[in-house]
């Protein structure tokens, strides 16, 4: 089988000695950050980006791999032991993962949530693995059209399906385009945005605008919040369950998986929905519904799975398509562009040994993740004792190296100072960081494939859609665009059929909102601790 | 005048407690509790919770002692919040719980109990856990 015979020759490459340490170093990183609130993978990525530059790739995007599913194992022991999420799609964890700490149990919350990310990981990781050679066959034959139209998709998704409000979505994704939009011309030549300034007809490099979204911008939202009232950790021993424990998680693990890798691999999908969905189908199914609430396994199993079987969803688009649907691979896939590597479907024929390495270096990683996260957890609890001045000073250090070692020019310097400044007023006035990341990054690109078109047909927009498939996309565009409005609508002609007014009237839209609100409630909540940016939306 | 005391929830603060209640009866003054952190990292051991500043209260009210409880974020260390709370109430005592250190150790970790032996005031009662 092609697939397999690949997939062993990416696991030789994966085990050499130095791509293994690699990957060590990437999974105790991740974990770190996924430990603490307000970094994340996309933030540590982007801040290593620099220094790897010396790598080899595949050794690079081993560590990234890593890292990336570190975040995912870290963000639920901070959920369970702190009721804070370390990220955002650890949100739903920390409903039941903190009652059942409080109530003694945090030692099973723990091992469920390690246990069941590794399951969906690996499961994850294996789809991925069988999926995107499927998905690439099927989009080597889409033309500059289609590929518009899924751009234009994954961008309006993230932008109006997630985060509170669309307002503020989209004005975040006209911030990405517009820095996007920096420099020359790729037809004309001609300058754009530069201000007559010759150091930016070049453009913005990728790594100083991440690096100041994600680094600056945080660090500066921290500096303006520094004082909370510090918590406890729940004491725990080491991590561990009981003969029900497991029998009451295995089932929640698969479902949490099924859930996860499907949204994870659509545009817009992240990791909130999935987790959300994950947990209202535990409370139904699950044989002890007085326990949510109190501390209930389930609550904890399905979500964490669900998490981490969406992180490997959505290495799909991004490794077949060339299509980031969150943050991280937003920034990996700015990673393989800075190595001169082009993505998109041809990337598994042109780059087959770095992309299968990355693959296996996935499964390895996560048994990795079991092995340092189910005995170490609660010493992973204890970086949270950090102060954080001391983490933020580290954190800025690097990003000012990073930034100044891209092109050893001191007015990226100026950029990431001005870029971070944005990064902090977006936190303030709760702009998702998302949309613009993605906008600097599939900006350029989405601008390559319109003109390519337009190219095609002669200037003629219709050619715009003169693919089905860009015609079926198109369809789903409009849909999502219309959906407040169609729901509106469909709200008022109930209430009109119904005399009963308005106390039925929410009453029988509440299930749907419940949906809606909780999902965005999770978003705020996160940018509340300033860990939207590392989010995945 | 008022007895202040620099509570942690370990041996060491409770000993200093006990200390406390004990001298503040036999003057028979208030007690001002003092239990602050810089508020700088998420997690602080030393900041008593809920419970725990629950028990100190509800010993208190048992002892039948004129009590305030305080708990200051402020971005100061905690011998400075100590030290502030003698020099406003006009303090005639603090009490405060020493740790066992090595000389070494001693020399690394700056010294909270060596701050306000040094700077405060009043008299200082230290005690060891």
């Amino acid at each position: 089988m092609d697939v397999w015979s690949s997939l062993m020759d990416g696991f030789a490459t994966a085990l050499t000695p130095m791509n293994f340490l690699y990957a060590v170093i990437g999974v105790i990183l991740g974990t770190a950050v996924g430990v603490l609130p307000g970094l994340g993978p996309a933030m540590t990525v982007a801040l290593l980006l620099p220094v790897t530059y010396a790598l080899e790739p595949t050794s690079a995007f081993i560590m990234f791999a890593g890292i990336y599913y570190g975040g995912m194992y870290g963000g639920s022991t901070t959920s369970i032991l702190l009721n804070t999420p370390g990220e955002s799609s650890s949100v739903v964890t920390a409903i039941e993962g903190n009652k059942m700490a409080k109530a003694g149990r945090a030692a099973q919350a723990l091992a469920t949530a390690a246990i069941g990310s590794f399951v969906a990981g690996t499961i994850g990781t294996t789809l991925l693995a069988v999926c995107a050679p499927i998905v690439v066959k099927f989009a080597v034959s889409l033309g500059s059209p289609s590929y518009f139209a899924i751009m234009m998709l994954a961008l309006l998704a993230v932008t109006a399906v997630l985060g509170s409000s669309r307002l503020r979505g989209f004005a975040s994704l006209g911030l990405g385009l517009a820095i996007g939009l920096v420099g020359l011309d790729s037809v004309t030549g001609q300058r754009r945005l530069t201000f007559g300034q010759p150091l930016l007809s070049d453009g913005l490099d990728i790594v100083v605008v991440a690096v100041a979204i994600f680094a600056v911008g945080e660090a500066l939202w921290v500096a303006a919040h520094l004082r909370r009232t510090p918590l406890h950790i729940i004491p725990v021993g080491r991590p561990w369950m009981g003969k029900q424990d497991w029998k009451r998680s295995w089932k929640p693990w698969l479902r949490g998986t099924a859930f996860g890798f499907p949204f994870g691999a659509l545009p817009a999908g992240g990791a909130e929905i999935p987790t959300f969905l994950s947990y209202v189908t535990e409370k139904r199914l699950s044989k002890h519904p007085e326990e949510f609430g109190k501390g209930a396994i389930e609550g904890v199993a399905g979500p964490e799975a669900a998490n981490n079987a969406a992180a490997a969803g959505t290495l799909t688009p991004m490794l077949a398509l060339g299509l980031p649907t969150n943050a991280t691979a937003a920034v990996m896939l700015a990673a393989f562009t800075s190595y001169g590597i082009q993505p998109g479907p041809q990337l598994f024929t042109s780059e087959g040994p770095l992309v299968w390495a990355l693959i296996a270096s996935l499964f390895i990683g996560n048994l990795l993740l079991l092995i340092i996260n189910l005995p170490l957890a609660p010493v992973w609890a204890k970086l949270l004792q950090l102060p954080r001045p001391y983490l933020y000073a580290g954190i800025l250090f690097f990003a000012t190296l990073g930034a100044y070692s891209v092109n050893l020019q001191a007015f990226d310097l100026v950029i990431l100072l001005v870029l971070g400044a944005l990064g902090f007023m977006m936190r303030r006035f709760g702009l998702p960081v998302l949309p613009l990341i993605l906008g600097v990054i599939l900006g350029p690109r989405l601008e390559g494939q319109l003109r390519k078109t337009l190219q095609l047909s002669a200037g003629d927009p219709a050619g715009l859609w003169s693919e089905p498939i860009a015609v079926v996309i198109y369809i789903i565009i409009g849909i999502i665009l219309l959906w407040p409005l169609l729901f509106k609508l469909f709200r008022r002609n109930r209430a009109a059929a119904a005399p009963a007014g308005p106390q039925l009237k929410s009453g029988s839209s509440a299930p749907n909102e419940a949906g809606g609100s909780v999902s965005h409630a999770s978003h705020r909540a996160s940018g509340g601790d300033g860990g939207d940016g590392d989010g995945d939306g | 005048m008022t007895i202040v005391v620099g509570y942690v929830p370990t041996p060491e603060g409770e000993a200093a407690l006990t200390q406390a209640i004990a001298e503040a009866r036999k003057s028979n003054t208030k007690l001002l509790v003092i239990n602050s952190s810089k508020g700088d990292a998420l997690v602080d051991n030393r900041y008593a919770q809920e419970p725990e500043i629950q028990t100190v209260e509800d010993r208190l009210a048992t002892e039948g002692i004129d009590h305030v409880i305080k708990q200051p974020v402020r971005g100061h260390d905690a011998a400075a919040e100590v030290l502030d709370a003698a020099e406003e109430h006009n303090a005639e005592m603090i009490v405060i719980g020493l740790r066992r250190r090595t000389p070494v150790g001693k020399l690394i970790l700056g010294s909270v109990s060596q701050r306000i032996l040094l700077e405060a005031d009043c008299p200082v009662l230290a005690v060891k856990a």
